[in-house]
């Protein structure tokens, strides 16, 4: 029953996933405890053959949440409906799910569409129905109507499954957001390229393509720059590059290691590692007037800056307790505190957006996986049963992990919920895909 | 399946005929009336040729050894050290020899790791590695000047296995001229 469910849930999502995206998820655990839901297909009102299935782009981001599972469209009572007001409550009573999503989309101008969608309350549907007294205003929980050109179908998609997902978990939904990567495809002369794509793999676009590797991509705090590094000119420099215009800037070029880059919440500074002081040391760099400060100062290996959300300190990866551990740094009082003490390393961390918790790279018994540990209680979690793991980075809602692991030999991008129970992986034709950063909400 | 053993006994036989590839031709060399070119003993057509040895001077047989080690240019490390190995001492040493009688020879001393860990982590294990045999080298009387030291992390493989064998070519660092 439960291989039959996943196998459902992979058959949907081929179904509707679009051929063109380059990443294809596979849902490898966590279908069973999910919440159903019904989305109806959107009913077209004009001629000929609807542009595209906006429905199904909803459907595909709830399964892709891990929170929702939608239920088969055959199965459910009435169908063809676009609107509360074809809503029947009474026939909808023995249906297992707590909300239903359904809408129209109608020619409106050249290139234009107006569409419309209704979330409907099903338990409080049914609860009335049972009762009697039907008043449909009372399990409306949102209405809209907007007019996109043939080109936003797919955002706009993303931004109802953003509406439906806050209205049914309380959580921002982070639907619209973008994720970047680095392929490497060895058997091309220019084998590195820097990547971005939406946050489920579609409309990938290369930025930035290299004969020499291209490392630890990471987003401003307003989307619209990215910072990596890249060993173009054969040593590891910091660039920042504008995605709307192309233009690039090299942030950092000292002698030795420049690398790990990481905005800060402002967006004004990146903290970075660099060597040229000798052993690898956390500095932060003012982007506009490049003028550097030191952070930290140890004879072991410091690296991997990541900012806590109010840019008052930093967690960073530190060997001066003998093995990878993540610190803590205030960066007014210099004043460095050990935060992992749990298994062999930990390393590669970053703080939840909501500063509750923090997501990093475990080792225990020589494997490598993704853990979150709650600062408050100071309970670790390991999160993944996949190998090789390295370079997660959060959603902006805090709900889902994006990070780099091995399989069948080849590196791929995987995706974990901070609480561990759904599991995906992106799997993607040719050549490896790694360290992926998600960006903010957009 | 078969791969896998064809790559394991390559793992094995590699190394085995690198070490009898080095000692024949340093004896051929020998043989060959000091000619530096080691072309005296080819076989052809079953007939071999020999020749009378002892043209060398000591000297000149140690710098041959030393040119023939210089050849090695990879030295490997254990999983998250950096510290050179012993096995590896002649191998820098013959580098070091040659860098010290050739002070405007620059060497570019590459530092790499393997896939465990995280790339960030991985980029300054590789320098540590690499800087680890510059300072070798340096303690033989190399100038600074004559090394510079660049780390790629785990981004340049040489084995793409992801298996022991796999990760312990990788961990290495390499000496470009």
């Amino acid at each position: 029953m439960k291989i039959l469910a996943k196998w459902l849930a992979l058959a949907i999502l081929l179904c509707t996933t679009p051929a063109k995206a380059a990443l294809d998820i596979v849902i490898t655990e966590g279908v069973d405890a999910a919440r159903p839901i019904a989305v109806m297909p959107f009913v077209w009102q004009g001629p000929g053959a609807a542009p595209q299935a906006i429905a199904d782009v909803v459907m595909s981001d709830l399964i892709r949440s891990g929170t929702f599972k939608p239920l088969d469209e055959l199965g459910l009572p009435q169908r063809n409906i676009g609107a509360l007001a074809q809503f029947q409550a009474n026939a909808w009573t023995s249906v297992g799910a707590e909300a239903l999503v359904l809408g129209t989309v109608k020619p409106y101008g050249p290139d234009q569409y107006l569409v419309n969608f209704d979330l409907i309350d099903l338990v409080k549907a049914q609860n009335q129905a049972l009762k009697g007294a039907v008043s449909p205003t009372e399990f409306l929980m949102d209405s809209r109507q907007t007019v996109i050109s043939a080109a936003q179908f797919r955002q706009y998609g993303h931004r109802i499954s953003d509406i439906v997902y806050e209205k049914l978990t309380g959580i921002r939904g982070a639907f619209l957001t973008r994720i970047s990567y680095v392929v490497v495809n060895h058997t091309q002369k220019a084998p590195y390229q820097l990547m971005v794509a939406d946050y489920d793999g579609v409309n990938e676009q290369m930025l930035l393509r290299s004969p020499e590797p291209l490392m630890s991509p990471t987003w401003s705090p307003d989307g619209r720059r990215l910072a990596y590094v890249s060993f173009e000119n054969k040593k590891a420099e910091i660039f920042v590059q504008d995605l709307y215009t192309q233009v690039r800037t090299k942030v950092s070029s000292f002698p030795g290691i420049n690398g790990a880059p990481a905005f800060s919440p402002d967006g004004k500074s990146l903290a970075v590692t660099l060597s040229k002081d000798g052993q690898p040391e956390i500095y932060v760099i003012d982007i506009a007037t490049k003028a550097i400060k030191r952070i930290t100062n140890h004879y072991a290996i410091d690296t991997e800056p990541s900012w806590y959300p109010d840019g008052k300190s930093l967690i960073f990866t530190s060997e001066r307790g003998g093995r990878p551990q993540i610190y803590r740094v205030e960066l007014n009082s210099g004043k460095v505190n050990r935060e992992t003490f749990e298994g062999e390393w930990n390393l590669g961390g970053s703080i939840a957006p909501d500063g509750r918790s923090m997501i990093f790279v475990n080792r225990t018994n020589g494997k490598f996986n993704i853990a979150r540990m709650d600062l408050n209680t100071r309970f670790m979690q390991v999160l993944t049963s996949t190998r090789l793991d390295e370079s997660p980075s959060v959603a902006p809602n805090g709900t889902m992990v994006i990070y780099g692991t091995t399989h069948q030999g080849k590196q791929v991008l995987a995706a974990v919920s901070t609480d561990g129970r759904f599991k995906a992986r992106l799997p993607v034709g040719q050549g490896e895909v790694k360290s992926p950063s998600w960006s903010p909400f957009l | 399946m078969d791969l896998n053993k064809l790559l394991k006994a390559m793992l094995v036989a590699l190394p085995i005929m690198a070490i009898s590839a080095c000692s024949s031709t340093s004896e051929s060399e020998t043989d060959a009336m000091g000619s530096t070119n080691g072309s005296g003993s080819e076989l052809n057509g079953g007939i071999q040729t020999g020749g009378v040895g002892g043209m060398l001077s000591a000297e000149e047989q140690q710098r041959q050894q030393l040119d023939d080690l210089r050849k090695q240019q990879i030295i490997y490390f254990d999983f998250d050290r950096s510290e050179v190995q012993t096995e590896f001492a002649a191998i820098l040493e013959a580098h070091g020899t040659y860098l010290v009688e050739h002070p405007s020879v620059r060497v570019l001393i590459e530092g790499h790791a393997d896939e465990r860990g995280t790339p960030e982590y991985n980029i300054a294990l590789g320098e540590r590695r690499a800087k680890a045999v510059a300072k070798y080298l340096q303690g033989m009387g190399v100038q600074p000047s004559q090394m510079s030291v660049v780390s790629y992390g785990e981004e340049k493989p040489l084995d793409f296995s992801r298996t022991d064998e796999g990760f312990g070519k990788n961990r290495r660092a390499v000496l470009v001229y």
